[in-house]
């Protein structure tokens, strides 16, 4: 029921600031949430109890090693997998299922290869019943906005890893989501178009003020973008340390408190990841 | 530049030399065939040269007979096949997508494809009759199965990324099954398709073996009973230009299409 509410509101926004695209994000609690995976080989304790508020317009890195349950949280968050306990609240409404509020992007980009980019861009908006024309018009300015103008026709596999983050990134944009759960976007990307699409998402993120929650593994990316980073623990995950990154914008991975500052938090991540058999006895 | 200009000269004899060889050796063949023909081993109502099964075709398609028997086997064809494309990409998609029909049907439907379909023909003639329906049945049973397996196929090897992303942007129930599902099982789903194709022609032409009414298959028939096999290979050689003509004008751009969207290599 109170998923109908959340999507129809989208709706009318995606319809109504169109043109600025200045609509803000909406602020996730997160009560309780864990996650345990039942499966032939018995249970697996995916995710620790988390509790974490995150503002509207808020920048969070989820920051840990892999397998520590952080993409499982985002899933929950975007309603695409349920919790195994506690609840998350989009912008104070519980989630009960996907919604075009809540957008997730995948580290596969997963664009669709049966459609070309233009028709990729326009595929949430179509989902939404946007007119034809419209949606157009709206796919052309977010594939500008990412900086792939001309490339309307082309098909997946004729795209680079990083112009595909892009085009995910404007199909994303297009349905003018609130939130932006990134899954390790920019992880199997070279450093060089990794910085650049870094610099592209903060701009893009200082000018719509959305909702991110970031996952990463990569502590300077973390550090760079986010504006809370919080460190996880190895499996089963649960929040270990909370950083405020309070560095002005734009940053540069050169910048020597940036450097020192992923410095402290790599420390924070080692101790994890080392501590995490004794963590285990002692639950 | 002069290494650019080397290469596509390469490009363009290698996709030239596989037609002029493949030229050489069908002129070598009939040659072959004439001279075998000539030699009297054989009476020539047994084994006709390739001018008299080209002028047996050329005849039977003057007289209005070969050009009937096409459409009527064709058109057998067309009806059995799309109900079996309808059948199967329903079945295809429930089965792919539900764990119970797949346990249950996915395994009847398995175990009935390895029967070959013309099997079916003395159970349809006791049915139905020595009717159009008898024959229609024969081609659905050989084209669903593998039309329903192919489907099933896509649908199960689906990234499930897909699905995700488009649960995510809002496609749900049809607009899900007709915009994301089937399409991104369609490598699979054609790949069924053709092989029912080809199942259904088969089944197709040996059941007409048998029926009176004109048709290819029943062409071949009345060549025997004529004991006229320039008429037998006449007929041959239309079903083997039918066969080839479909696959090509027809699979060929649909298969080239995806090929070229999804970035397959052959």
């Amino acid at each position: 029921m109170s998923y109908q509410v959340t999507l129809s509101q989208s709706r009318n926004e995606a319809g109504s600031d169109r043109g600025s695209g200045s609509y803000g994000g909406i602020s996730l609690q997160i009560e309780n949430v864990s996650k345990v995976f039942t499966g032939r080989a018995g249970t697996v304790e995916a995710l620790r109890p988390v509790n974490l508020t995150i503002e509207a317009g808020e920048f969070v890195c989820l920051l840990g090693p892999s397998g520590c349950g952080k993409s499982t949280l985002l899933s929950i968050i975007a309603g695409l997998e349920p919790a195994t306990t506690g609840s998350v609240m989009a912008d104070g409404r519980n989630v009960q299922g996907p919604g075009t509020d809540r957008v997730l992007l995948f580290q596969e980009a997963a664009l669709f290869p049966w459609l070309d980019v233009q028709h990729n861009v326009e595929f949430g908006l179509r989902q939404l019943g946007t007119p034809a024309a419209e949606r157009r018009a709206l796919a052309r300015r977010f594939l500008e906005l990412v900086h792939l103008k001309g490339f309307e026709r082309s098909y997946v596999h004729q795209l680079s890893g990083g112009m595909r983050q892009r085009v995910a990134i404007a199909r994303a944009l297009a349905i003018n989501p609130a939130v932006l759960l990134m899954d390790e976007p920019f992880g199997a990307l070279d450093a060089l178009t990794r910085d650049r699409l870094h610099t592209e998402l903060e701009t893009i993120w200082s000018s719509t003020r959305k909702t991110v929650v970031f996952v990463t593994h990569n502590v300077r990316e973390a550090v760079a973008l986010g504006d809370r980073v919080l460190v996880f623990s190895p499996r089963p995950g649960r929040i270990v340390r909370e950083f405020r990154i309070d560095l002005p914008r734009p940053r540069s991975l050169e910048d020597h408190s940036l450097v020192d500052e992923s410095a402290e938090i790599l420390t924070v991540l080692r101790e994890a990841i080392g501590e995490h058999e004794g963590e285990d006895e002692n639950g | 530049m002069a290494k650019a200009v080397d290469f596509s000269q390469r490009v363009s004899r290698a996709s030239f030399a596989p037609w002029l060889r493949r030229i050489l050796f069908f002129a070598a063949l009939l040659m072959l065939w004439q001279v075998i023909a000539m030699s009297g081993i054989w009476p020539d109502y047994l084994f006709p040269g390739p001018f008299a099964v080209l002028s047996a075709i050329i005849t039977g398609f003057s007289n209005g007979l070969y050009l009937q028997a096409v459409g009527v086997s064709l058109s057998r064809l067309a009806i059995g096949y799309s109900i079996s494309l309808v059948v199967g990409l329903v079945l295809g998609l429930l089965i792919g997508r539900n764990r119970i029909l797949e346990e249950t049907v996915g395994s009847l439907i398995l175990g009935l494809q390895a029967l070959p379909s013309v099997c079916w023909l003395p159970l349809a003639i006791l049915w139905f009759g020595l009717s159009e329906r008898a024959i229609i049945f024969v081609v659905i049973m050989g084209a669903l199965f593998s039309i329903t397996l192919g489907v099933d196929a896509g649908v199960k090897n689906t990234n499930p990324i897909y699905l995700k992303a488009a649960r995510n942007m809002g496609a749900r129930n049809v607009a899900l099954y007709s915009q994301v599902i089937l399409p991104a099982a369609l490598p699979a789903i054609i790949n069924g398709l053709k092989q029912g194709w080809t199942f259904a022609w088969r089944s197709l032409m040996a059941g007409e073996l048998i029926f009176f009414t004109l048709s290819l298959g029943n062409l071949l028939q009345t060549g025997r009973d004529l004991n006229d096999a320039s008429q037998v290979m006449a007929v041959m050689v239309v079903i083997i230009i039918i066969g080839v003509a479909i696959d090509v004008l027809i699979f060929g751009p649909i298969e080239r299409n995806v090929r070229d969207r999804w970035g397959l290599s052959r």
